[in-house]
């Protein structure tokens, strides 16, 4: 359900309709070609042997026998990786750290999580690669491992790096941060009331269901190909090329269909060592990770230790909040607190705060991007103290935060004034939602919780290319993950002024188009939209001049209107595009035209999800009976898929909460590295997840858009801890909210 | 490691090739067959994206070794449309928009067709009871359920003017 | 590693007995999935479904006889087993997805012998036995007596389970099974409850035998339960001494999947909430 601003409307066609999607036919035959559905000829398989312990040294590593088995023609280490001083490599939400990314392809001299790449090989078959790996010796000097936060922090604690903070002695701190202003010290003291608690939330995986997968073609004369499953083309080229030494201009990158990244694919673990093969062995090399591979070695979000007081006066304005967090960034600092302390307060007005946070590694997989990265943790326990402030108030939910919801002018983070935001018209719609004042049943609790995200603009490049006989091409360097290619159609149809099937979205590689920053941060329907719109309206300016040449007219004279040229002046047939298409290598050659763009003007986006539970006492069981998602959008391109964004991030926010984490066994490895005991949820966990998409535009983007990908899966963790704390009358501090843990929660005193 | 010689029927036509006796049937369909619209997400079938149907019954094909379809008739993703036209439930699908990367999606389908083919009264638990062996990561499952659901009444109204 | 798929007993049993590290196959749901991990590496895998008495399902001396290879699904379109053992039957059909259950079997869901095994418990509620057949020729076992601990059995070399047996049902009989799983479906059991009993006309229980499963190394049989249910009507202070030795009966684990103090909990409460489902198709059977 989608519900139009009546002053940003438009008069528009194709924008705001639901058509089907133009790669949705290969997806539901089949045809599709994921990463690991490439093949070339005389490719080769590769395999990777890693480390059984979770902190050791690498004393010693042979590859003789393996090297000397039939069918195996390359071998890789670390030290086919030229040394890197430490680059980073801006890769969208996250900076990417050259050297240490090298070592998450291969280890150098210590492994530092279980499960760490040490030695890759290529061979003939996959059951040879495997072959292979067992013949493979590495002597191992076993250091001791740490795993949880508060481990990892005391004196006496294994360290893992000598050179994480220079500033300061080694530990395990890999970085801290503080923002604060005003006095919220003297501000709690003087509260009428105040919330808070210590707030612990486990590592998460992004779990997407296809595991990483690429090919990697070197050629004699040290030109390579990429195909792979990637959220950004570009990325892998820059940090593939930075790894292995190799020109930029030497390597081209094709984006594969991928299969969910969720943020877990901004990053590489594979290009770099299927390039090395390839080039060892002169053939194409593929790779492809296990599902095992995936939970043991690629970036999960990280579990987080969230300490918050908020006060508030007995009206219920929020006068001083402080928040600290300490985030759990695996074995390499990843993914950490920087987004966490921005986001932490940001969706109230609070004079005076204090948040502070810091990265703490620990062996385990370094954490990397897992949609609106850092900012659930944070975002959950302030959304669950506010729910207490709500509860000792007396104060309806929806209504306290109404009183402290930023609003358009207030400072944002930076310290500039915020844009016409929409988190007081989210919360409205919330409001007034029939969900929000339906009955209750026996045993079950309803609670709310809002989020919100910033949202990214980036460098974006877009070409739009009329053909002859009238249709168009619009091609952009975004890896479709959510149904972008279709929006891009849409929009480029839009100011085209043709149906949206005269219009072909192509995902262009590395070499066919500029440079465009990956598809992340909710930033594709927006910035790469953008140049879309920008390229498409500079191609409408040369169809109107073409016809302007063809009738002798000035080109002021031509309007441009549902796909054709109308002369303002004398009576002229209009001339359709498939018309002045025919015509053009005539009036003046190829009509096409590229931009890149780069805005700074993203706006913020925020969501208020309602969740009622159903909780069994006796077992602990929660079941979530209705949910429902209010989403600020700007403006929904395709609805459709706005709403997917909306279910999808919901859902995983809800296994956040109830059932998802990681464990760990005593040797420091990752003890449930399956679908098995790593528990998503299933469909029959869950009703229909309803949503409504409140849309106030962006006054800059020509369309209106925001970003959505990653505001939804913010407001869950607190939505499902406030429902259950709400059914069961007992406050919920730690996720996930397994049945055990909330059985011992009911069954504890106090 | 000495490899079989398999002949079954997969989609209709007969097909026959080599195979290790550890090689899975997804495996085969894929590097064999180069039938690559199922997928392998888990190999251990708790995620249902390698979905096949095998004489009639819906299974995880990374749980069948190849060598067991010798004689036997599997149904994958790349069956489903017949002749260039798509089934009801890939049309629903894409009307709906019940697939954003589409991974899962050929899995998903070839499971709710077998539900489908058992019954087209299903209700929305058992449809997502039915469909609980196959993950999706992107969709949450709503628009999946609206699209089987969907399918399910349209095949109903066919009957009822067949 | 080869495969072999024989059609004969004999034959299947020479095979098995051909080499250490022959393995029988039945479904293949846990087999599979152990050989991908590295668990176990079989030099020959013998598939028992081509033998024709391991599948399908029949009546036998009043009870049932089961194929040891026959898919858990198949036993749905068994209806009178359907009538007479309804626990069995269900907790077969808990086992992981429809994908799953199409192949899995509950021969190879015991021989797999997890502690958490979902068929286990309502096959030894029910008093089942399993007849093996190996090089000795073929011996029938109580089913509980196969189980060795967790991932092992007492079969011999060159042993496999054949069917599985389920006793005539006395009359105003009914069984259930239940388990605690985190999520709705695609879980392995935190805990497992089966039970089997019999009443007379009045409703006083004659018969009764609770089984748990996933509280121990194997599934195990508890009969001080069962005795606290005999000559009641079940009521609350029959249910809480059947809980009590049912706690009594546990030795969990802590583990990835539920706590030592969790399990001991929630056997009672599903051995309970078991007992009343069992106790209500006793009451509704002829």
């Amino acid at each position: 359900m989608t519900r139009q601003d009546p002053i940003g409307k438009q008069e528009l066609k194709v924008v705001g309709t639901r058509p089907v999607r133009p790669d949705g036919a290969d997806k539901v035959t089949g045809k599709a070609v994921y990463g690991a559905d490439f093949y070339l000829p005389g490719m080769l398989r590769g395999a990777i042997l890693r480390s059984p312990h979770a902190h050791a040294r690498i004393l010693s590593i042979d590859t003789r026998k393996a090297e000397a088995l039939p069918g195996v023609k390359a071998v890789a280490t670390n030290a086919d990786f030229p040394r890197v001083e430490m680059a980073e490599i801006d890769a969208g939400e996250a900076g990417i750290n050259v050297d240490r990314a090298a070592q998450m392809c291969l280890a150098r001299d210590k492994v530092v999580y279980e499960g760490q790449p040490v030695v890759a090989v290529a061979a003939t078959s996959p059951e040879i690669a495997a072959a292979a790996l067992d013949l493979i010796e590495v002597q191992y000097e076993v250091l001791p491992h740490v795993i949880e936060i508060d481990d990892a922090l005391r004196a006496d604690a294994p360290l893992l790096h000598d050179d994480l903070m220079p500033a300061e002695a080694p530990s395990n701190v890999g970085a801290r941060l503080e923002a604060k202003s005003g006095d919220p010290d003297a501000a709690l003291a003087q509260a009428d009331v105040v919330a808070g608690g210590r707030y612990t939330t486990q590592a998460v995986h992004q779990g997407y269901i296809e595991p990483q997968a690429c090919i990697a073609s070197v050629s004699a004369d040290g030109q390579a190909q990429i195909w792979c499953s990637s959220q950004g083309a570009f990325m892998v080229r820059s940090v593939a090329a930075a790894i292995t030494g190799m020109n930029l201009a030497d390597l081209r990158v094709t984006p594969l269909e991928i299969g969910g990244g969720f943020g877990g694919k901004t990053t590489v673990y594979l290009e770099p060592v299927a390039l090395i093969l390839s080039r060892k062995s002169g053939r194409p090399v593929k790779m492809v990770l296990s599902r095992d591979e995936v939970f043991r070695s690629t970036g999960p979000g990280p579990g987080a230790i969230i300490e918050v007081r908020i006060g508030a006066t007995r009206d219920g304005i929020l006068t001083g909040a402080i928040v600290d967090l300490k985030y759990q960034v695996g074995a390499f600092p990843g993914a950490g607190c920087g987004a966490g302390v921005m986001h932490a307060l940001g969706a109230y007005r609070i004079a005076n705060k204090r948040v502070t946070g810091c990265d703490v590694v620990s062996n385990m997989p370094s954490s990397h991007a897992y949609r609106a990265p850092s900012a659930p943790q944070a975002e959950f326990a302030v959304e669950c103290a506010i729910d207490d402030i709500a509860r000792q108030l007396g104060m309806d939910p929806i209504a306290l935060r109404e009183k402290n919801a930023v609003k358009p002018g207030d400072a944002s983070f930076s310290g500039a004034p915020l844009g016409p935001i929409a988190f007081l018209e989210t919360l409205a719609a919330a409001k007034v939602h029939p969900h929000y004042s339906a009955p209750l049943a026996p045993e079950h609790g309803r609670g709310i919780a809002a989020g919100w995200w910033v949202n990214h603009g980036g460098e974006s490049t877009a070409m739009v290319s009329i053909n002859e006989d009238g249709s168009a091409v619009v091609a952009t360097g975004n890896p479709d993950i959510g149904g972008s290619r279709a929006s891009m159609a849409m929009m480029a149809a839009e100011v085209l002024a043709v149906p949206m099937e005269k219009v072909r979205p192509i995902v262009a590689d590395t070499a066919s188009i500029g440079f465009s920053m990956l598809t992340g941060g909710s930033r594709t329907t927006f910035a790469t939209g953008k140049a879309v719109v920008e390229a498409a309206q500079d191609v409408v300016e040369q169809l109107k001049s073409r016809a302007a040449m063809i009738w002798g007219v000035d080109a002021a004279q031509v309007a441009w209107v549902d796909g054709e040229a109308r002369c303002l002046e004398g009576d002229e047939e209009p001339l359709a595009i498939k018309d002045i298409a025919a015509r053009m290598g005539k009036t003046g050659g190829p009509i096409s035209a590229e931009k890149s763009v780069h805005p700074h003007d993203a706006m913020p986006t925020y969501a208020v999800h309602i969740c009622d539970v159903e909780l069994d006492r006796e077992t602990g069981h929660i079941r979530v009976a209705h949910y429902t998602a209010v989403q600020d959008v700007g403006r929904a391109i395709h609805p459709s898929y706005v709403e997917g964004q909306a279910q999808g991030g919901a859902v995983q926010g809800i296994g956040w909460a109830l059932n998802e984490a990681y464990a760990f066994n005593k040797a420091g490895g990752v003890d449930n590295p399956g679908f098995l005991d790593y528990r998503m949820p299933v469909a029959s966990d869950l009703p229909m997840i309803d949503t409504v998409l409140v849309e106030v535009p962006h006054p800059n983007h020509p369309f209106g858009v925001k970003g959505v990908g990653e505001v939804p899966i913010v407001p869950p963790l607190a939505a499902v801890a406030n429902a259950v704390s709400a059914a069961a009358g007992k406050r919920f501090l730690d996720l996930p909210l397994t049945p055990a843990r909330v059985h011992a929660v009911l069954n504890s005193a106090g | 490691m000495s490899k079989q010689h398999i002949h079954a029927t997969v989609n209709g036509d007969p097909v026959d090739f080599l195979c290790e006796p550890t090689t899975s049937l997804l495996n085969a369909l894929r590097d064999e067959l180069r039938l690559t619209g199922s997928k392998e997400g888990c190999g251990s079938g708790d995620c249902g994206a390698c979905s096949v149907m095998l004489d009639g019954k819906l299974v995880c094909s990374c749980l069948v070794l190849a060598p067991e379809i010798e004689g036997r008739r599997v149904e994958t993703v790349e069956g489903l449309a017949q002749d260039g036209q798509l089934h009801p439930l890939q049309q629903k699908f894409l009307d709906y928009g019940a697939l954003q990367c589409g991974f899962c999606t050929p899995g998903v389908l070839v499971a709710a067709k077998a539900l489908l083919d058992r019954t087209v009264e299903p209700t929305e638990e058992e449809a997502r009871y039915w469909l609980a062996g196959n993950l999706c990561r992107c969709t949450g499952y709503d628009k999946i359920i609206r699209a089987v659901l969907d399918t399910a009444a349209e095949l109903r109204q066919e009957r009822v003017s067949a | 590693m080869s495969y072999h798929s024989p059609t004969s007993i004999n034959e299947a049993v020479a095979l098995l007995a051909s080499r250490d590290d022959a393995r029988p196959m039945s479904g293949g749901t846990d087999l599979l999935v152990q050989m991908r991990s590295g668990r176990i590496r079989p030099g020959a895998i013998i598939d028992i479904k081509g033998l024709e008495r391991a599948t399908g399902s029949r009546r036998a001396d009043g009870g049932f006889v089961i194929g040891a290879a026959t898919p858990c699904t198949d036993l749905l379109l068994d209806e009178a087993l359907c009538a007479a053992w309804p626990g069995v039957v269900e907790a077969a059909n808990l086992i992981g997805s429809v994908q799953v259950r199409n192949r899995a079997t509950i021969g190879g869901n015991l021989c797999n012998a997890s502690p958490a095994a979902d068929s286990v418990p309502a096959l030894i509620a029910a008093d089942a036995r399993c007849v093996v057949a190996g090089p000795g020729g073929e011996r029938s076992v109580p089913v509980a007596d196969l189980l060795a601990g967790p991932g092992r059995t007492t079969l011999g070399k060159g042993e496999f389970v054949l069917e599985i047996l389920l006793p005539a049902r006395q009359p105003r009989s009914g069984d259930a099974y239940l388990r605690s799983i985190p999520r709705t479906e695609m879980d392995i059991a935190v805990v497992g409850a089966g039970v089997d009993l019999s009443c007379d006309v009045d409703g006083v229980c004659m018969a009764a035998r609770v089984a748990l499963g996933a509280v121990a190394p194997t599934a195990l049989l508890v009969p001080d339960a069962g005795a606290a249910l005999i000559g009641t009507r079940l009521e609350e202070s029959a249910l809480d001494a059947m809980g009590e030795a049912v706690k009594a009966a546990c030795r969990p684990i802590d583990d990835k999947r539920g706590t030592i103090d969790y399990r001991i909990a929630m056997s009672a409460v599903y051995a309970r909430r078991a007992t009343a489902i069992a106790y209500q198709r006793a009451r509704e059977a002829v």
